[in-house]
């Protein structure tokens, strides 16, 4: 990164940027829950040029059996790219960098799942990127945790993610992916925007500690737009239909078989 | 639709974070609290009850709790154990002196085999959530004959209904006879036609649970399952 050279220009006269957007603008996002059927919980996030599906499975028996561990639940996460996901095929299996990013995700959704609910059991969140254009693992991130929510899964909120980095000299938000390639830096996100915590922050280039503050108060204001976009999925996918009455059983109603 | 429409504002959904009060209410299932702030923990939908604030989960897990009924399938047998799968995120083991025929060691496989279907009930879960199943009440078996569904552990309640209404109108539309298990899993056995028609209605409930008028839908379709039949 920044050592790649171009003749496309990452910022014009006007200050807009290769696809037509300003510095502080992000790609369009949409977030769709519940995608599949035959998982626990899913989402589908379509972020400017990247397509991701994420899904989760469980709480559910933790294999193999070592790995458990009897005090509170794991969250594994696995990110896969499709073959077809780059313009070069890409090799298919585990790399050195998806199982970098497995393993960052895993640990951002550790933190707001409530895993001590469920000792010795797992749940195992799979992403699987169909279509790449930098940015994967925010979309990927913030695509698994809708589909915990979506699952079910009890947590203390969100994770919404977000990049900022820098290209032709300036601190942008949402690094597409001429600026990801020939830019000068990218910092990926990832907020709890209740408590204002991070729980995934990377950086790939060098920034001076003035861009790096503007960078990363881009990106969280940029994963609070994100979160918006995520609770407004996961509301959808029930609103259409939640105006329901019987709803408020009476205390004990559905207990015991009929 | 006007009265559906009041009764909107009453559903709110909510998304694992929300605030539901801090106004000093007590916090009921679903949520969490920081100091006096109640927050959602799960996706589902805000219940104010009296001085309680919870969530009825739309989704999640079926998580077995002392006193469930469940309908599990036989998965293993070991020498004094039957290990049965309630559903759960954990194993049942099912020990020899939980059942109601005098087993000898090693003489389980005499009783039930993997794949046999049996209605049991949790009676013990502690907290590392070891679970304890037994088939020693009034009532439990083994199941034979019918077939098995599986819908969302969170919709069991739909298809039971206020005081068992929903189920019992089932049963008295289509002559079925049907367990419901907490763990989602639904045994109903009947005429063919009959299962038919139950399944269904159990399928619509499942749907369109968090709908208005659910009952009303229900009733017209056994109806006209009914007339069809005539």
């Amino acid at each position: 990164m920044g050592g790649m050279t171009t003749d496309i220009k990452l910022l014009d006269e006007n200050g807009r940027r290769v696809d037509g957007r300003t510095p502080e603008e992000m790609r369009p996002l949409r977030i769709e829950a519940g995608v599949l059927k035959r998982a626990d919980g899913s989402a589908y996030v379509e972020w400017g040029l990247n397509k991701v599906l994420a899904a989760v499975y469980g709480p559910r028996e933790c294999h193999p059996r070592h790995m458990q561990n009897p005090t509170r639940a794991l969250v594994q996460c696995k990110y896969n790219m499709a073959a077809f996901s780059v313009d070069d095929r890409k090799r298919p299996g585990p790399d050195r960098r998806s199982q970098e990013i497995s393993k960052i995700t895993s640990e951002a959704l550790t933190h707001v799942v409530f895993t001590e609910y469920f000792p010795r059991a797992s749940i195992d969140v799979y992403i699987e990127v169909l279509q790449a254009n930098a940015g994967t693992r925010c979309a990927g991130l913030t695509a698994a945790s809708v589909a915990l929510a979506d699952a079910g899964v009890p947590m203390r909120d969100l994770v919404a993610s977000c990049a900022a980095g820098k290209a032709a000299g300036t601190v942008m938000v949402d690094l597409g992916k001429e600026e990801d390639n020939f830019g000068e830096a990218d910092i990926p996100v990832g907020y709890v925007p209740r408590t204002k915590e991070i729980v995934l922050l990377q950086m790939d280039g060098d920034l001076t500690q003035d861009e790096y503050v503007k960078g990363l108060n881009m990106a969280i204001h940029g994963c609070e737009k994100v979160y918006e976009i995520q609770r407004d999925a996961l509301k959808r996918r029930y609103e259409a239909r939640a105006l329901d009455t019987d709803i408020a059983a009476p205390e004990g109603a559905g207990k015991g078989v009929a | 639709m006007q009265a559906s429409d009041s009764k909107e504002a009453s559903r709110e959904i909510v998304v694992p974070g929300d605030l539901l009060d801090s106004s000093g209410k007590e916090p009921g299932p679903g949520t969490y609290t920081e100091g006096r702030n109640i927050y959602a923990a799960q996706l589902g939908i805000k219940t104010v009850r009296q001085n309680v604030v919870g969530v009825v989960p739309l989704s999640g897990q079926y998580m077995p709790e002392r006193g469930d009924m469940v309908v599990g399938k036989i998965e293993d047998v070991s020498a004094s154990n039957w290990l049965v799968d309630i559903n759960a995120p954990y194993p049942a083991p099912l020990h020899v002196n939980e059942v109601p025929w005098r087993v000898e060691f090693g003489e389980t496989r005499k009783f039930m085999v993997p794949g046999d279907v049996v209605l049991l009930k949790v009676v013990g879960v502690d907290e590392t959530r070891r679970i304890q199943v037994s088939m020693n009440e009034h009532g439990l078996r083994k199941l034979t004959g019918g077939m098995i569904l599986d819908i969302s552990p969170s919709k069991v309640p739909r298809i039971i209904g206020k005081n068992g209404s929903m189920i019992q109108m089932l049963k008295n539309a289509t002559g079925c006879r049907i367990y419901v298990g907490q763990n989602g899993r639904i045994w109903i056995d009947g005429e063919l036609d009959d299962i038919i028609k139950a399944v269904k209605a159990v399928k619509l409930i499942e749907e369109e649970a968090h709908n208005v008028g659910l009952t009303e839908k229900i009733k017209k379709l056994l109806e006209e399952g009914s007339r069809k039949g005539e």
